[in-house]
């Protein structure tokens, strides 16, 4: 196996509430709640779920963007939380990151050739002399001509754009990229394109990529491992195959069948699992399992006992899930309830 | 010349013909709707489906005259019940909207009024059209928040817009469209801001309600899993045009049209597995609407394009199994290959 490069040992991001008259701290919003995974070198792991799951906050989280509350971070074997501001900066040039929007993350008063020159010239990466070629050769890499380098973000498409969020990324060499949404907002067709863009990349650069996506469908075509989370916690992790073929917690089979698939066959047939209510909020998340108040395998266990990831003897190694009941609905000993 | 009527099944209650709507800039004319037709079925749902800028949006704003300046409808017919809409008097369309023909939208907290509370908000549209009196409006309100699932209607008529989370948002919105028994709802990519949960459940509310009331919908979307989810008949549209336009069923089974099959392909599926194969995409980007393809929208990103697709618009013609589609392939002018497959 790989070496692990990316170890997030219980990371918790807490986002304090200010309140009063004298504005103290009167609660917290816990956007990320000890949340535990490895990504290993070459690979690509996503992270799912729906707004408010956590799942970009965790993605900053790492890259100190929002200082996190709590755990570790371990990069390459070395302790990201325990690095000052300046070797922060330096350690970033390892790790970088595609925004969602491509429209509000490139400084429109900037032609490309400067955006890709400021990140070159921050981490040094090549002598000032070979920064033109390096420009050409990053615009040709993701697929733009090395002539359009002067131009301004807005002489652009939103699929060409991302390809320049793809660039910057890429110009400073990075082994770990974190791509947060990052096709989220493009059309199917160019979405496809972007797609297989990064794909490409991976294999010619060798790179490890953190996917944080809610479409499961962009999900299970470039990952390799799936981690799914609810509120701030993981609820069930595992490869592809597994999560999509072989999901075990209720909230990941809910997720799964709540997508409208392209094939009126299959949508006839399909039994569709429709989740009650909405997901609460993460200031005073619910006690025991943070999916009980909609979970149709609910009981009062539930409401009090946080489940731990774990398997079961009749899933694949490296597949966990947090239920309780994972056994018991698997041999249909336990009810859903609706 | 073949009629959108000509694939239903059912009787029509609205029928849009060459409908065209442009924007004028100073420079030139946007075509954002080029001659668009379409029926829609009574008690069925019409899907209309296409990526940004295809005129979806446009189209289904035409249909209520909701169009401002720059932009005018500068052709067409839109039929709502035999009855031509764009011969009718600001007065008379005022009558329609929210009436007869109501839309829901994508954004429910750009589409709400933060300042008045729910029920004020459908309480409105009982006293506008149905000229009924205030307490009276506001207990029909309580019974619209019980009929799409809002639990303690009695509490949440007294509440504001920012005290509902963004599903509870989009149950208001099918409300108040609902409040005046609409024979026609339009809704606009009712479900694009939602998690795919709350989708799920949004979805199934509006297919249940159609069933209850008869109603007929025009679903808008860019998502081809909703149309096959919810819809009886789609559109295709690209560049301003409908370029197929069929039952459900075949379009998923037997697409037709390059753009379609494109679309298809290029939609990495959660319930399928392509391993290390790549997505196949559609090469290219939608042309800018200054610089319009003179021949068919879509010959510059098609793959089979030959001459006759660069020099000429196809019309969109009736196909073998009853279907329309708008491309020079399945027709006797074709000059490339006779032996083309488009869906290989």
């Amino acid at each position: 196996m790989a070496k692990e490069l990316l170890k997030v040992t219980d990371l918790k991001q807490y986002f304090p509430i200010k309140g009063g008259m004298l504005g103290r701290t009167v609660n917290n919003v816990q956007a990320v709640d000890g949340v535990t995974f490895t990504v290993h070198e070459g690979e690509t792991v996503s992270i799912v779920g729906e707004s408010g799951c956590g799942k970009s906050t965790t993605g900053r989280a790492i890259l100190r963007l929002d200082e996190p509350t709590g755990g570790q971070v371990e990069f390459d074997g070395e302790d990201l939380l325990a690095l000052n501001n300046r070797q922060m900066r330096k350690k970033r040039k390892d790790l970088q990151i595609i925004f969602q929007d491509p429209y509000a993350s490139i400084n429109p008063r900037q032609t490309v050739r400067q955006v890709l020159e400021e990140a070159l010239e921050i981490q040094n990466v090549v002598p000032k002399a070979e920064r033109a070629a390096k420009i050409a050769e990053l615009m040709e890499t993701v697929g733009l001509g090395a002539h359009q380098a002067d131009r301004f973000p807005h002489e652009f498409s939103g699929g060409q754009r991302q390809r320049i969020g793809i660039a910057r990324a890429l110009s400073v060499d990075p082994k770990l990229i974190i791509a947060d949404e990052a096709v989220s907002a493009l059309d199917v067709s160019i979405q496809a394109q972007v797609i297989n863009l990064m794909k490409k990349l991976q294999r010619d650069f060798s790179l490890t990529y953190l996917f944080i996506s809610h479409d499961l469908g962009v999900v299970r075509h470039i990952s390799d491992r799936v981690i799914v989370m609810y509120l701030g916690k993981i609820v069930e992790i595992g490869d592809k195959t597994s999560i999509f073929d072989n999901p075990q917690h209720p909230y990941t089979k809910a997720l799964l069948s709540a997508i409208p698939v392209p094939d009126p066959d299959i949508e006839t047939k399909k039994e569709r699992i429709i989740l009650q209510g909405d997901v609460p909020s993460p200031i005073n998340p619910p006690a025991g399992c943070r999916f009980h108040t909609r979970c149709p395998f609910a009981t009062d266990r539930c409401k009090t006992e946080v489940p731990e990831l774990r398997t079961e003897e009749h899933m694949k190694e490296g597949h966990q899930g947090a239920c309780h009941y994972i056994k018991e609905i698997q041999a249909g000993t336990h009810e859903a309830k609706y | 010349m073949v009629k959108p009527t000509d694939i239903l099944k059912e009787e029509p209650i609205l029928e849009v013909r060459n409908l065209q709507t442009s924007f004028f800039t100073e420079k030139f004319e946007v075509k954002a709707v080029d001659g668009v037709n379409f029926a829609v079925p009574k008690g069925k749902t019409l899907g209309i489906v296409g990526e940004s800028g295809s005129g979806k949006s446009i189209t289904s704003l035409s249909i209520l005259r909701l169009i401002q300046n720059p932009g005018k409808i500068i052709g067409g017919e839109i039929l709502f019940k035999g009855e031509n809409l764009l011969d009718k008097s600001e007065a008379q369309m005022r009558r329609v909207r929210g009436n007869e023909i109501s839309m829901i939208f994508q954004e429910p907290m750009t589409s709400l009024n933060p300042v008045y509370t729910v029920g004020q908000q459908i309480s409105e549209s009982y006293r506008i059209h149905q000229n009924i009196g205030k307490k009276e409006a506001m207990l029909r309100s309580i019974d619209m928040l019980k009929l799409v699932g809002i639990p303690s209607p009695e509490q949440r008529v007294k509440q504001y817009p920012h005290e509902l989370s963004g599903g509870m948002r989009q149950r208001v919105m099918i409300a108040m469209a609902l409040a005046c028994d609409p024979e026609l709802l339009i809704a606009d990519e009712p479900t694009t801001a939602l998690d795919v949960t709350i989708q799920a459940q949004i979805l199934e509310l509006m297919k249940e309600l159609q069933q209850r009331l008869g109603m007929s919908i025009v679903m808008i979307t860019h998502d081809l899993g909703v149309v096959a989810e919810t819809c009886d008949y789609v559109a295709v549209m690209y560049m301003g045009k409908v370029v197929e336009y069929a039952k459900v069923a075949d379009l998923f089974k037997n697409p037709k049209h390059p753009y379609t099959v494109g679309l298809l392909n290029s939609l990495p599926r959660h319930d399928i597995d392509l391993g290390d194969e790549e997505l196949t995409v559609i090469k290219g980007s939608v042309p800018s609407p200054d610089n319009m393809p003179k021949g068919c929208r879509f010959a510059p990103r098609c793959p089979f394009a030959s001459e006759i697709c660069v020099e000429q618009l196809p019309d969109l013609e009736q196909s073998e199994d009853g279907n329309q589609i708008r491309c020079w392939i399945y027709t006797d002018e074709w000059d490339g290959d006779p032996e083309v497959k488009v869906n290989g």
